[in-house]
């Protein structure tokens, strides 16, 4: 009930922690191999969706748009839907669209299915067309994201024998950390379908030749086959209570459907590592044995530097759970604990998953900037850590602000940042200490040459 | 590439004959993944540097999140505008309305900041739901008593040009209401210049230098009340195609200001503000000290500017701008710098704008109105460009090929505009073209590769 009171003390939202559904499934369909996004809505949307991409991962990010204006707001997007269809067929030649909705398609009323039973009957050769319904008014970023995953999974994997395959859902996570959760699911000799997977079109090369839509990403195949699957890891606490990609493998496919946390930090990987053990029949490969040794060693190393350290942890409830169990286990303090999403369920699972969170640690669901400016001062907090959105509140505080997550628009290599694994927590442990050292050294006035 | 049905009377390529009629300000071809945005960004960019203002969005949260600090428009005061405000609508509101959700965010931001006005931007779905949005500001208005103006700026109600006009209507509410005061006899208004990085303030010190008075700048670094005695000046100076043409016309109408395009971009284009403004108030010393400050200033640049031609010539750019007026002064900017557009385009040029771009461009040059990134992409090699101009969503394309690029944009963080500008702007394209990196990308170390 906190957080309703919340919204009722400020009627307005300042400077939001959170962006609109319909990026969260551009980014997903992104994921899919030779799709493009497509949303049914105003010009601006998509424009505004691609630019902010585009201010994160520096990579082309080609969303097109139905572009509705007066008339079809008022008879209907339908013929405009077709054309938008026609033409993004003619000129990608996409093996997929994902076909996303704003809040002005939703609010209009436009049936969808209808909108995509009429193409078809009229364009009976085309690719497929994954739709998801993402108004903007319902939910944030992240709910457009986990909405289109399982829209993919709904409306493409399939039946049948089932194959020595597992299926990973790891959520909106870095390039970089899709590129290691492979690496892993490689080692450990699993066939797999991770989904989605960006870390190449999101993260790729510069071309040799021009390309309408980069390579990589989940094979349609790949998605087709995710019904067939032994078992299904899922990243994410607070999807407990919804249904996605995972649940619904689980009930229409009898797919075992594993609900992990983000696997930041040693603790959290370990249990990631045992369902992988469990999954696979394997030991873990030799190589994450010592990634592991090394980490816990640098933990030892540089334990001083970061205990008792206060810290204000945000972004997306189940990243923020992922995070804090990463800083309590390294001996830091969350002062405060804040997303602007809004399950409902994000301090029950955060306190599940973290159960030495201290009692006084503020956990604030449904949460702007403004907010969390508010609740700062008092708490006196050493860093910040989420995404480059906290910059303004880090500069007024004086600390320092370790950016993860997205989006990451103030610094180059937002998407190479490692969150997940051994390798991940090392990086962050590093980067954390580092940051620290550095606050004090700039602020020391001795200047200290070893620290 | 196969273009899309109704794209090919908006791409032109000049042969140096006489200019000819193009396809342009119309909505956008669905499906083209077109680089404009909408009517609200229209708005949104043009009100948005005004620093004591809240900017109150309308809406679900996407509008406000995606324009929350967005550009670099610098204030020497107050930093609201630095703020994303949004009603933050949700499923129940867009049900039964959000109009008590709007009063109560207004009432409690001005409470809480204490703005000098309130603008309250309408997204796409408020005319839909029913809002009536210009009561609730009516209301505000009178309770809080301050200016609460609401901007329709649906985003599917036409294109970005209609929310420069929509951001004007709001303004020309303001223009007006206060009285001018003290205003010398020649003193005039700046228009369409938005102070990103500091440029309002570079052109204006040029005014105070050669005694000419600026009343208001709108919007760079622009203040509520400046706008308010706006109408105090002789004569209004309009920067930046179209944003600003509609408030201009507007105070011509009402208060008869005559008023003058120009542009601040570029050394011919900046000296010929400055003499335009002079020759306007017909004072033969406002001449001679522009006269003064123009040679001076081309003095104190050119050394340095002859350098980077020496390094820059013969290379070739593209351009693709928001609005066309920019683009003439990149052309002419690019050509002091011995360089050559060979593929120029912009968001929202008029039939005029890109008759203007075919007179002033070189035979074979290609011409585009609302382009798409394969277009681009493909002009760009079909030319063989070394620079691509543009802003942060063209950045993807001309780096993805191997092309150096530079932000003209919103997000620039280093003044374009005046004579310093000109210089800055060379250092921009010097830097964007000569990097060594370019060698390494494959287009490059093939053709580098085949010369030898």
């Amino acid at each position: 009930m906190k957080a309703l009171e919340d919204i009722a003390a400020t009627p307005v939202t300042q400077n939001a922690c959170k962006l609109c559904s319909p990026l969260g499934a551009c980014l997903a369909f992104r994921g899919v191999e030779g799709c493009i996004p497509f949303l049914h809505g105003s010009q601006g949307c998509a424009t505004y969706i691609r630019r902010y991409l585009i201010s994160h991962f520096r990579e082309p990010m080609d969303i097109a748009a139905s572009n509705f204006h007066e008339e079809s707001a008022v008879f209907g997007g339908a013929n405009i839907f077709r054309e938008g269809m026609r033409n993004v067929l003619r000129q990608y030649r996409p093996k997929m669209i994902g076909a996303a909705t704003t809040c002005l398609a939703e609010t209009i009323g436009e049936d969808m299915a209808r909108l995509l039973a009429d193409f078809h009957q009229a364009t009976p050769a085309h690719p497929p067309i994954v739709q998801v319904s993402t108004a903007s008014y319902r939910g944030t970023h992240i709910d457009g994201f986990h909405s289109a995953v399982r829209a993919l999974i709904e409306q493409l994997a399939e039946g049948g024998a089932p194959q020595d395959r597992i299926c990973l859902f790891p959520g909106m996570v870095s390039a970089a950390d899709i590129r290691l959760l492979k690496e892993i699911c490689s080692d450990f000799g699993f066939q797999y379908t991770l989904l989605p997977d960006y870390s190449e079109t999101m993260d790729g090369e510069t071309w040799t030749k021009p390309e309408k839509l980069p390579q990589g990403g989940t094979p349609m195949d790949a998605i087709r086959l995710a019904g067939r699957s032994r078992a299904a890891v899922e990243f994410g606490p607070t999807l407990e209570f919804q249904p996605t990609a995972g649940s619904v493998l689980a009930e229409r496919f009898g797919v075992s459907r594993h609900l992990l946390g983000l696997p930041i930090g040693l603790k959290e990987t370990d249990r990631f590592f045992a369902v992988l053990r469990l999954l696979s029949g394997r030991d873990t490969p030799e190589k994450y044995l010592r990634q592991r040794g090394r980490l816990l060693d640098a933990y030892v190393d540089g334990h001083k530097y970061v205990f008792a350290k206060q810290a204000i942890v945000y972004g997306e409830e189940d990243l923020v759970i992922g995070l804090t169990a990463f800083l309590c286990e390294i001996g830091v303090t969350p002062v405060l604990c804040a997303s602007g999403g809004h399950s409902r369920h994000f301090e029950a699972c955060l306190r599940r998953v973290v159960p030495e969170l201290p009692e006084e640690t503020r956990v604030r669901e449904n949460c702007d900037f403004s907010e969390m400016e508010g609740d700062a001062a008092p708490l006196s907090p050493d860093f910040l850590i989420g995404s480059s959105k906290g910059y303004a509140l880090s500069r007024k505080l004086r600390v320092p602000l370790i950016r993860v997550g997205f989006p990451i628009h103030d610094r180059i290599g937002g998407q190479r940042v490692h969150h997940l694994g051994y390798w991940g927590a090392q990086e962050l442990f590093d980067r954390l200490v580092n940051a620290l050292l550095e606050r004090t050294q700039t602020l020391s006035s001795v200047g200290y040459s070893y620290l | 590439m196969e273009l899309i049905p109704g794209r090919e009377r908006h791409i032109l390529h000049t042969d140096g004959g006489s200019a000819v009629d193009m396809d342009c300000n119309k909505s956008s071809i669905a499906g083209s993944v077109s680089q404009r945005a909408c009517v609200f960004c229209g708005s949104r960019v043009v009100l948005y540097p005004i620093a004591d203002a809240i900017h109150l969005v309308h809406g679900p949260i996407g509008c406000a999140a995606y324009t929350w600090d967005i550009r670099g428009a610098l204030s020497s005061g107050p930093q609201l505008h630095r703020s994303s405000f949004s009603t933050d609508l949700q499923e129940l509101d867009v049900v039964y309305g959000g109009e008590k959700k709007l009063e109560a965010a207004l009432l409690y931001l001005i409470g809480k900041l204490h703005p000098k006005a309130a603008f309250v931007y309408s997204t796409c779905i408020i005319g839909i739901i029913g809002d009536d949005v210009d009561a609730v500001c009516r209301r505000v208005a009178q309770q809080a008593g301050v200016p609460v103006l609401p901007v329709n700026s649906e985003g599917f109600k036409g294109t970005k040009r209609d929310g420069y006009r929509a951001a004007c209507d709001a303004l020309s509410r303001l223009v007006g209401t206060e009285e001018p005061g003290d205003v010398g006899p020649c003193a005039l208004n700046i228009l369409g210049d938005f102070n990103l990085a500091g440029e309002t303030w570079i052109i204006r010190d040029y005014f105070r230098r050669i005694g000419i008075e600026v009343v208001a700048c709108i919007t760079g670094d622009a203040r509520i009340s400046d706008i308010c005695r706006a109408h105090g000046a002789k004569l209004n100076l309009v920067q930046c195609s179209g944003s600003m043409v509609h408030l201009a016309e507007e105070m011509r109408r009402k208060y008869g200001i005559p008023f003058k395009r120009v542009s601040f971009f570029g050394l011919e284009d900046m000296a010929a503000a400055l003499y335009d403004a002079a020759k306007f108030f017909a004072v033969p010393a406002l001449l001679d000290s522009a006269q003064a400050l123009v040679r001076g200033e081309i003095d104190s640049i050119m050394p340095q500017i002859k350098e980077y031609r020496a390094k820059l010539a013969g290379k070739r750019a593209a351009v693709y701008v928001g609005g066309a007026f920019k683009a003439f002064s990149l052309i002419r900017a690019l050509r002091l710098l011995g360089m050559q557009t060979v593929v120029v385009g912009s968001q929202t040029g008029d039939k005029e704008d890109y008759r203007r771009l075919q007179q002033m461009s070189d035979p074979g040059t290609i011409i585009v109105d609302d382009a798409n990134p394969l277009e681009l992409a493909r002009f760009c090699l079909e030319k063989n460009v070394d620079l691509f101009i543009g802003g942060v969503k063209e950045r993807p394309i001309a780096h993805k090929m191997g092309i150096g690029f530079c932000d003209h944009n919103h997000e620039r963080k280093v003044p374009l505009a005046g004579f310093v500008g000109m210089l800055n702007f060379a250092r921009e394209v010097y830097s964007s073209v000569a990097s060594p990196v370019w060698k390494l990308t494959p287009r490059l170390a093939e053709r580098t590769e085949a010369a030898s």
